[in-house]
């Protein structure tokens, strides 16, 4: 979106019309539409000699940086915050940084202290699970990164992408617990970092995506009792903050149960997560329910299809499709989201960073640690972003065709 | 046909079948739920019901905007966490409002410079979860250096790892004429708007709204400061031995949070202003040159009532957002309600009724946010037909 608008300003103020072009028709490059601060006279086009001074240093720097006193002033105020933050970064970043070696020689140096993460980075992405059995966590997450991004091709949207994500998951598993193929087990008390982060992402979405369409059916429903249910359920975990939704998962959900039952700590927290989400979700699967139009339901009716018919062959497949990019959204704050977890004592990534952090020799690098903690998901859900925003431009050409 | 293959076929009476069997099972897993967490409740001794929301509470609380003692009762503790949710959600949204409306603006600016900016920052902050900006304020704000070496930021503001000390005006009574001339100015000004609008609309004549309103407020508290002596003593804060003494302090807990929530929101608040503002077609500015509106007249009448319909209600979800996010103060030990229900529901073992409490009240949060930005949003969506 940024890109657009900044080509269309370069391109009506600089590029579009030829010196001494009369404007003939009715259409006429609007400088000032681009921004509606400044002053909407037509001597803010500067005359453009051949119309090429777009592609000219300076005639870039005259149109999009010094082309008012304000924008000139705030160019100058940029450029010295530049000049003041960039050098020290820099230094601190990679010129004095330390990349190797132990906490004496970082105490020394002035820079950053990247040998901490040399030396904690197992413990940020794997937590407490065993030292010598972490290639198995490692190949777990190359897994779901790789189908993952895998599951992003519009070529492999096909019905087999479910069959390998089932055979994924159970690979997960084999993997994570062990026990099996002379593996050895590893309770789920002892995983960690990475692979909490996305495993909770992934299945509460999973979890959440079929629940979310039943609330939505539900609540767009014409029978009331099932109607008010529904409401009250999205309505009410909606209003509340995730923090007490875990809290509650992991506190009452155990009261719930016959005595003698346990669910462990993750599953609890997976299962608060799971209704959170729903009820997120089901909002944006009611907003594609809504943007049916009327007549698509009235046919299905006047074909005498049943109700889950006109559902599973008329409503969800449209539905569907228009909400694609708004669950991936979802995904990216369920993401997010999992770093919660850490509240109710489960040991993800960020509490991982954290425990590396509170290490009595390393204790006074916790920037870099925590940068790169960062980094990590601001990698996930960047690259997240953007591609929820390659969908919601495919939908565009998909509806204008 | 039989009369039941009949009835059986009728949609209404199929909706009825539907409705009893839903209830019936959702009835029996409450049921069967409630009873087991009676008997699970009963086999570990823990009492039922609110009753111990009357018993002292015999916690401190590290931060209190009314006077709380750990000889107060648990329904006080709640309050004083209520409170504290409240004020830095209050303090939250309106910072977050005024930085992200600046940097939504920045990122449409015609300045290339100033738009990537805005663009970095939207894209880093947007992009990390709340919760590790969160605690990486927090550890900023603990390893600030101690009072004795506090760091002087601006004159007599104070950073330290007890958390921020600034001056506050000395108490005055000329203070609350100045408060009283600055409402009577408010409303003032409020009215002459009203009547400026009512005559430009009825006769089509403009009206110096904005400098009489600005008038109106600014004048009357000046004009009482004056005339009360010109009140202005400080309180600034000194510092004794080891600590601080003296002037407004803010803890660092509610510091880190404050900035945390805001600087977070306003990530998103800034992509739904210039999303706003870009929805308004170019053809509205066009048209409104064309009337002859200046550029001031054609933000104020054209394009922010515009650009306000489409603001409003993702910025009201931003609000709730924000409110609710407040409650991973829990995770900086900032006593929010979360974190006192929590302290209470451990020492009184009633799970039950703390968590549903604090769903309850956030509920009614939530509702009263959304109900005024409502009444806000219907407001401000008349003024386009």
């Amino acid at each position: 979106m940024s890109k657009d608008t900044r080509t269309d300003s370069t391109t009506t103020s600089a590029g579009a019309t030829p010196a001494g072009a009369i404007p003939t028709g009715p259409v006429q490059p609007v400088t000032w539409a681009a921004s509606y601060e400044e002053e909407p006279s037509q001597a803010s086009v500067p005359p453009q000699p051949g119309g090429m001074t777009a592609l000219k240093p300076f005639g870039w720097a005259k149109d999009n940086l010094f082309n008012t006193p304000l924008n000139t002033a705030l160019t100058v105020a940029c450029l010295a915050v530049l000049w003041y933050a960039v050098p020290p970064m820099a230094n601190w970043l990679l010129l004095n940084a330390v990349w190797t070696g132990g906490s004496e020689i970082c105490r020394e140096a002035a820079g950053a202290c990247w040998s901490i993460i040399a030396v904690k980075h197992r413990l940020i992405f794997f937590g407490t699970y065993p030292y010598d059995e972490q290639w198995r966590p490692f190949l777990a997450c190359g897994l779901f990164v790789a189908l993952l991004g895998a599951s992003g091709v519009r070529a492999f949207w096909r019905p087999w992408l479910a069959g390998v994500w089932a055979l994924v998951l159970v690979a997960m598993g084999v993997l994570m617990w062990g026990g099996v193929f002379g593996l050895t087990y590893v309770a789920n008390d002892k995983w960690g970092g990475l692979p909490i982060t996305l495993m909770l992402s992934v299945f509460s979405i999973a979890i959440a995506f079929p629940l979310s369409i039943l609330l939505a059916l539900g609540r767009q429903s014409s029978l009331p009792a099932i109607r008010t249910f529904c409401v009250g359920f999205i309505e009410t975990m909606r209003g509340v903050p995730l923090v007490s939704v875990l809290f509650m998962a992991s506190v009452m959900f155990p009261l719930f149960l016959p005595e003698g039952v346990t669910v462990d700590k993750l599953l609890r927290a997976l299962a608060g997560m799971t209704l959170f989400t729903a009820a997120y979700l089901a909002e944006a699967v009611r907003g594609g329910l809504q943007a049916i139009p009327k007549g698509q339901y009235e046919a299905a009716d006047a074909l005498g299809l049943s109700y889950w018919q006109k559902t599973r062959l008329i409503v969800l497949p449209q539905a569907l499709r228009i909400v694609i990019p708004p669950i991936v959204n979802q995904f990216i704050s369920a993401f997010k989201d999992t770093s919660l977890v850490t509240i109710v004592g489960l040991y993800d990534l960020l509490t991982a960073a954290t425990v590396a952090t509170t290490d009595p020799e390393w204790r006074p690098f916790f920037a870099e640690v925590y940068i790169f903690a960062g980094l990590m998901f601001w990698i996930f859900c960047f690259s997240m972003s953007r591609y929820s925003q390659w969908l919601e431009r495919l939908a565009n050409r998909y509806n204008r065709r | 046909m039989s009369n039941l293959a009949k009835a059986l076929n009728s949609a209404r009476v199929r909706g009825w079948l539907y409705q009893g069997l839903f209830l019936a099972c959702a009835l029996a897993v409450a049921w069967y739920l409630v009873s087991n967490t009676l008997t699970n409740l009963s086999t570990r001794g823990v009492a039922t019901g609110f009753g111990f929301l009357e018993r002292e509470a015999g916690f401190e609380i590290g931060e209190s905007l009314v006077s709380y003692s750990a000889s107060d009762t648990y329904l006080k503790a709640l309050a004083v966490g209520l409170l504290n949710t409240l004020a830095v959600s209050a303090a939250g949204v309106v910072l977050a409002t005024v930085l992200g409306v600046l940097i939504g603006v920045a990122r449409l600016s015609s300045n290339w410079m100033v738009s990537r900016f805005a663009t970095l920052y939207v894209e880093t902050i947007r992009n990390v979860p709340l919760l590790l900006q969160l605690v990486v304020w927090y550890t900023i704000m603990n390893r600030l250096p101690s009072p004795r070496e506090a760091l002087e930021v601006v004159p007599h503001v104070f950073l330290s790892n007890r958390g921020m000390k600034f001056p506050v005006l000395a108490e005055h009574a000329g203070h609350g004429w100045v408060l009283l001339a600055l409402v009577a100015g408010i409303a003032a000004a409020i009215a002459a708007v009203r009547y400026g609008r009512r005559r430009r609309e009825a006769t089509g004549r403009p009206f110096p709204t904005l400098p009489l309103a600005i008038a109106a407020v600014l004048l009357p508290p000046v004009a009482a400061f004056v005339a009360t002596g010109a009140p202005l003593a400080f309180d600034v804060p000194e510092l004794t031995g080891f600590n601080f003494e003296g002037g407004g302090s803010v803890t660092p807990e509610f510091t880190a949070l404050l900035v945390g929530l805001s600087v977070y929101t306003a990530g998103f608040i800034a992509e739904i202003v210039r999303s706003g503002i870009l929805a308004v077609p170019h053809g509205q500015t066009e048209a409104a040159l064309a009337l002859g509106l200046k550029p001031a007249q054609i933000l104020r009448l054209v394009i922010l009532p515009q650009a306000l319909r489409v603001i409003v209600p993702p910025l009201t979800s931003q609000y709730l957002n924000l409110t609710k996010n407040s409650s991973l103060a829990v995770a900086i030990g900032y006593p929010d309600l979360v974190s006192v229900s929590n302290t209470s529901a451990n020492q009184t073992g009633q799970v039950v009724e703390a968590v549903a409490m604090m769903m309850a009240v956030y509920l009614i949060i939530s509702l009263c946010i959304s109900g005024f930005m409502n009444w806000y949003n219907r407001k401000v969506a008349l003024v386009t037909r």
